[in-house]
């Protein structure tokens, strides 16, 4: 995998989550990942361990979504949520409530094709900033040794898209 | 730590990060320690502005004080924002794995895409 392809997490605001990755696909290819249930089974897995056991999408807007996932151990997890923009093959809003967390956030995904790649953004953003800290420590999957070199891809990453609402120092 | 310290702090630390003055001023520090004066240039803000923004870092660990009494250099503090960086890390290889299933399942669809175009016609 090449560097221009790997996924960038970023947190523009206090009270959102951009992931941006770069897929060599068409994007009504990469559209249809995201919204068949036969394709999402196959990849919106999480760590090793986890299957998808329910997969009920939404196909347009005011359609209700429930995914639920399973661990080999037993565990469970589910979200869901209400669609409210949904337009092939570019651009899906949608509400998410994951189980477990006390309100809900707003998902918009992005899908822009060029010379045949598609790029994927995805924000979600979160009633409060606790709420967003808490998906941040949730999504993990193993340690990673601190590096030092992220730094600089954080807070440049970080400053494309400016957030009034922190602009202060309070 | 208490699962509760560690939150409160990450919080903290998510929270000094947010602001794009406080970030830039952490940029600067990445290359060595500054004063107040140093630190403001800069931006249009007055000095006072600076400290709050200073303040702001402190209080969440990201920078702390150096030495020397009268120009009072700050400098960054590496523990905190390697932990923050840590979890935005971690939240990534999360869906890096997700999305690398996608890349395969993606170069599957081309081809069956192919396919079916081949035999149309």
């Amino acid at each position: 995998m090449t560097e221009a392809m790997g996924l960038k997490v970023t947190t523009p605001g206090d009270r959102e989550i951009v992931l941006t990755r770069v897929f060599n696909a068409p994007r009504h290819l990469v559209f249809e990942a995201f919204t068949r249930p036969e394709y999402l089974k196959r990849w919106l897995l999480g760590p090793p361990g986890w299957e998808m056991v329910v997969c009920d999408v939404a196909a347009k807007v005011g359609d209700r979504y429930r995914y639920e996932w399973r661990h080999t151990d037993g565990k469970q997890f589910g979200t869901g949520g209400v669609c409210r923009e949904f337009a092939r093959p570019g651009r899906i809003v949608c509400t998410e409530l994951m189980d477990g967390y006390p309100t809900e956030s707003l998902v918009t995904t992005v899908l822009v094709e060029e010379n045949g790649k598609t790029t994927l953004t995805t924000t979600s953003l979160f009633e409060s900033r606790e709420i967003r800290d808490m998906v941040i420590k949730t999504g993990m999957a193993r340690g990673v040794e601190a590096s030092y070199n992220r730094l600089e891809d954080l807070l440049t990453a970080g400053g494309v898209q400016e957030n009034s609402q922190g602009a202060s120092a309070s | 730590m208490t699962q509760a310290n560690q939150t409160g702090r990450l919080n903290a630390i998510f929270a000094a990060l947010a602001d794009p003055t406080r970030r830039a001023i952490l940029a600067r520090l990445a290359r060595g320690e500054a004063g107040v004066l140093e630190l403001a240039k800069p931006f249009s803000m007055s000095q006072p502005a600076i400290s709050k923004h200073l303040r702001v870092l402190e209080s969440a660990g990201l920078i702390s004080r150096g030495r020397d009494r009268q120009r009072r250099p700050r400098r960054l503090s590496a523990q905190p924002l390697a932990e923050a960086t840590n979890w935005l890390e971690r939240y990534r290889e999360f869906w890096e794995g997700n999305f690398q299933r996608l890349d395969a399942l993606l170069d599957e669809m081309k081809i069956q895409q192919k396919n079916r175009r081949r035999s149309k016609r």
